[in-house]
C-alpha cells in the first residue's frame, strides 16, 4: 500500500486554469491520477483537460465527490484556498504554493484541523506513489514502483535522492515533500508514523535541513516507535547562522536549528546519518539487504 | 526584513508605546546644530541592522555637549564590528535623551516555531543579552505562549510589581501584541524596556522583524527598507526574483531548489573548498532568469570555480543551457566551470553548452564532483 493517495484518489486543483495548475494538473492525470475537476473563482463552467471548472471547492465535491485537492493559487489567496477547501470536507490537500505569510497559515492550519482534514505543505512539491498516483510536481520518470519511503522538506533534493534510489534499482513506496515553511500541515513525524504502519514500506528515506527542531522532534518518535531502518541527510552543515537559506524555515537563528544538532539527534535515535548526499542511495541499499 | 531602531520607534509611537525623546542624524555636518536640541546627557545610538551594537561600540553616553558632539563624530561613518552581522557602516545615528532608569525589563513578541504561536517573553532581566540569562538563569524568563485568548496579566504578575505598574505594563503588552499582529512581525522585541523614577514605563531599545511574505499588504512597512543595509549582489539578485546569498567562499554555485542548493554547498565543503554564494534559480526559471543569474554569480570577485549542479524537473536541461550560452556572450569567464545536469531535457542541455564555446568540465554525479572540485 502506498500512503494518503492511492487507486481511489479523486484529485481537483485549485487555480486549474493558471499556467502551473493546468501543467501540472496534466501531469498528474498522465501519471494515473484520477482528475475529477477543477476550481478557478469566476470561471465555473467552463472545461480543461476534460473535467469540468467550478466557482467553489463545495460545488466541486458535491459534484465530483473529490476526495483530495492540489492548491496552485497565488501566495496571498493560498491560506484562504486551504481553508476553503478543509471546510467544503477535502480529505487529503497538498498546497504547492510558496510564500503564504506565517500567520496566515496558522489561521489555516486550525482550520484543517477543525475539519479533520489532512495537509500538505505549503511550499512543496507534493506526493508520488509511483505507477499508483501523483499529486505534486516532481518529474515522473524518475521515479520506480518499490519498497522505499522518503520523506523530505526539501523538492529537488528529494529528486536527487529518488534519482540514486532508481537508479541502483531500487523502487519507492510513497515520496512525500512537507514543505520548506516554518508551518506545515503533515510534519515528519506524521509520515515516519504511515511508512511504519505501511507494509509496502521496508525502509525510509528522510530528508531535512537546517532551521527549526522539527528532525529532533522526529528522533524522539523514531526511538520510540519506528522499528524500520531509515537513512537521513540534513542540508545546510555548511550554512552561516542568521541567514535564511531559500525556505522560509530554513535558517539557523540564536544557534538553534543547526545540521549538527539534527544529525546528533538522529544519530541517538538510531538513524543512519548520511553526511555526503551523494551517498544517500547506497547507503539505503546497505540497510535494506544488510 | 528589518528596520532600523529609530524606524521602530516611530511604529511604537503610533501604537501608543512611549520612547525617550530623541533626533535622528545623517550627516556629519548636522550634528553640532543637531545635539542643540537635545537635552543632555544623552547617548548616542549607531543604527545599523544588527544586535549587539554597544558590545561593539556602537553606542554611547555622553554627558557634555563636547563629548556628545565627538562621540557622534566617531560612532556617524564608523565600520561597527559585531559579531552577529559583521562589518557594517554606520550611515546614521539616533541621538537620545537619557532617562533615569529605576527597572530594566526585556518583553518580545516573537513566533515560536516549535509550539506554532506567537510567544510573548517577559523577564525583569532587561538590558542584557537574554539568550544568556535564558542559560544562567530560567526562571528569571517567563514565556507565555498565546494559542487562543490572549491574557497576560498572570505572566505579568510573576514579575513581582505593584498594581499600577501591572497595569501600565498589561496596556503596554497588549498594544505591542496588536502590533506584531496587524503587521505581520516575526519578532517584536524591546530590550530594555524601562520603568523610569518618575514611574514611566518607556521603551529603550527597539527591534522588529518582518515576515517578507507578507510585505505585500504593508506599503508602509515595505518603504521602510534600507537598502544600504543589504549585499548589492542579494539586492540586484532580489529583483530579477533569485534567491541568493553571498557567502565568503570561493566556489560560485547555481542550483534549482533551495534543499538541493545547501546540499550543494555541503558537497562543496566536502571537496575542502567553501561556496561564494547560496543560489537558487527556483523550479520554474526561464532562460532570461538564468542569463542573469549566472552573470551575477560571475560577477563575484573572489570566485576561483563556478559549480552549476541542476535537477532538471520543472526547470528544464535546455533552458538552463540556453541562459548559460547566452550570459557568456558577453562575458569572459576566467575560472573553471564544473556542470552537473540530470533530469529533463539533459542531453539537450549538454548539446547547447557544448555548442556555446563555455569551456567546461561535465560530472555525472556529485561524488564526481567532489573530485574535480577538490583538485582545482
Amino acid at each position: 500500500m502506498s500512503i494518503f493517495i492511492n487507486e481511489n484518489t479523486r484529485l481537483i486543483v485549485q487555480g486549474i486554469t493558471g499556467k502551473e495548475g493546468s501543467f501540472h494538473a496534466e501531469s498528474c492525470q498522465k501519471y494515473g491520477t484520477n482528475l475529477v475537476g477543477g476550481v478557478t473563482p469566476n470561471k465555473g463552467g467552463s472545461e480543461i483537460l476534460g473535467v469540468s471548472v467550478f466557482n467553489s471547492v463545495k460545488e466541486t465535491v458535491e459534484e465530483t465527490q473529490a476526495n483530495t485537492s492540489m492548491i496552485f493559487v497565488p501566495a496571498r489567496f493560498a491560506a484562504g484556498a486551504i481553508i476553503e477547501a478543509a471546510e467544503a470536507g477535502i480529505e487529503l490537500i497538498v498546497c504547492i504554493t510558496e510564500g503564504i505569510p506565517v500567520y496566515d497559515m496558522l489561521n489555516a492550519k486550525k482550520a484543517v484541523q477543525l475539519n479533520g482534514a489532512r495537509l500538505i505543505g505549503p511550499n512543496c512539491p507534493g506526493l508520488i506513489s509511483p505507477e499508483i498516483a501523483k499529486v505534486g510536481i516532481m518529474p515522473s520518470n524518475i521515479h520506480k514502483k518499490g519498497n522505499v519511503g522518503v520523506v523530505s522538506r526539501s523538492g529537488t533534493l528529494t529528486y536527487e535522492a529518488v534519482y540514486q534510489l532508481t537508479q541502483l534499482g531500487i523502487g519507492q513506496s510513497t515520496c512525500i515533500g512537507i514543505g520548506g515553511d516554518p508551518v506545515i500541515g503533515t510534519n515528519f513525524i506524521d509520515v515516519l508514523k504511515a511508512f511504519q504502519e505501511d507494509e509496502q514500506t521496508e525502509a525510509i528515506c528522510m530528508i531535512g535541513e537546517i532551521g527549526g527542531s522539527a528532525e529532533e522532534e522526529a528522533a524522539d518518535f523514531i526511538k520510540q516507535y519506528v522499528t524500520k531502518p531509515i537513512v537521513s541527510f540534513i542540508a545546510g552543515l555548511s550554512a552561516p547562522e542568521g541567514k535564511r537559506m531559500g525556505h522560509a524555515g530554513a535558517i539557523i537563528s540564536g544557534g538553534k536549528g543547526t545540521a549538527e544538532s539534527k544529525m546528533k539527534a538522529l544519530t541517538s535515535a538510531g538513524v543512519t546519518v548520511c553526511k555526503n548526499p551523494a551517498d544517500l542511495g547506497i547507503l539505503i541499499q546497505n540497510v535494506l539487504y544488510n | 526584513m528589518k528596520i532600523h531602531e529609530y524606524q521602530a520607534k516611530e511604529l511604537f509611537k503610533k501604537y501608543g508605546i512611549k520612547v525617550p525623546k530623541s533626533v535622528l542624524c545623517e550627516k556629519r555636518e548636522d550634528i553640532e546644530t543637531v545635539m542643540k536640541t537635545v537635552s543632555l546627557p544623552c547617548v548616542i545610538k549607531a543604527q545599523v541592522h544588527s544586535g549587539a551594537r554597544g558590545k561593539a561600540g556602537g553606542v554611547k553616553l555622553a554627558r557634555t555637549y563636547d563629548e556628545a558632539v565627538r562621540i557622534a563624530n566617531d560612532i556617524l561613518g564608523m565600520e561597527l564590528k559585531s559579531t552577529q552581522a559583521g562589518i557594517k557602516k554606520v550611515n546614521k545615528i539616533l541621538i537620545e535623551e537619557a532617562v533615569d532608569i529605576y527597572k530594566e525589563l526585556y518583553l518580545s513578541f516573537t513566533f515560536d516555531r516549535t509550539n506554532e504561536c506567537v510567544a510573548m517573553i517577559l523577564s525583569t532581566e532587561g538590558g542584557m543579552d537574554i539568550e544568556e540569562v535564558a542559560k544562567v538563569s530560567p526562571e528569571k524568563i517567563h514565556t507565555l505562549l498565546i494559542k487562543d485568548d490572549f491574557n497576560p496579566i498572570e505572566t505579568v504578575q510573576k514579575l513581582g510589581f505593584n498594581g499600577g505598574i501591572t497595569y501600565i505594563l498589561c496596556k503596554y503588552i497588549f498594544m505591542l501584541y496588536k502590533l506584531t499582529k496587524e503587521k505581520d512581525a516575526s519578532l517584536v522585541e524591546i530590550n530594555p524596556l524601562v520603568i523610569t523614577k518618575q514611574a514611566e514605563i518607556l521603551a529603550l531599545d527597539a527591534k522588529i522583524n518582518f515576515d517578507d511574505n507578507a510585505l505585500f499588504r504593508h506599503e508602509d512597512i515595505s518603504a521602510l527598507k534600507d537598502e544600504k543595509e543589504e549585499n548589492p549582489l542579494e539586492l540586484e539578485a532580489q529583483k530579477f526574483g533569485l534567491s541568493y546569498i553571498k557567502l565568503d567562499g570561493t566556489i560560485g554555485c547555481m542550483v534549482n531548489g533551495a534543499g538541493l542548493a545547501m546540499a550543494t554547498m555541503d558537497v562543496i565543503r566536502l571537496a575542502g573548498k567553501d561556496a561564494a554564494n547560496f543560489l537558487d534559480v527556483g523550479g520554474g526559471a526561464s532562460s532570461e532568469k538564468i542569463e542573469k543569474a549566472f552573470k551575477l554569480l560571475i560577477s563575484d570577485v573572489n570566485l576561483e570555480a563556478v559549480f552549476i549542479n541542476i535537477f532538471g524537473g520543472i526547470l528544464r536541461c535546455d533552458f538552463l543551457a540556453e541562459g548559460v550560452k547566452n550570459a557568456i556572450k558577453t562575458l569572459d569567464v576566467q575560472v573553471p566551470v564544473i556542470v552537473r545536469m540530470e533530469g529533463t531535457n539533459k542531453e539537450l542541455g549538454a548539446q547547447i553548452l557544448n555548442e556555446s564555446g563555455l569551456k567546461f568540465t561535465v560530472v555525472d554525479d556529485l561524488n564526481e564532483a567532489i573530485e574535480v572540485i577538490k583538485n582545482i
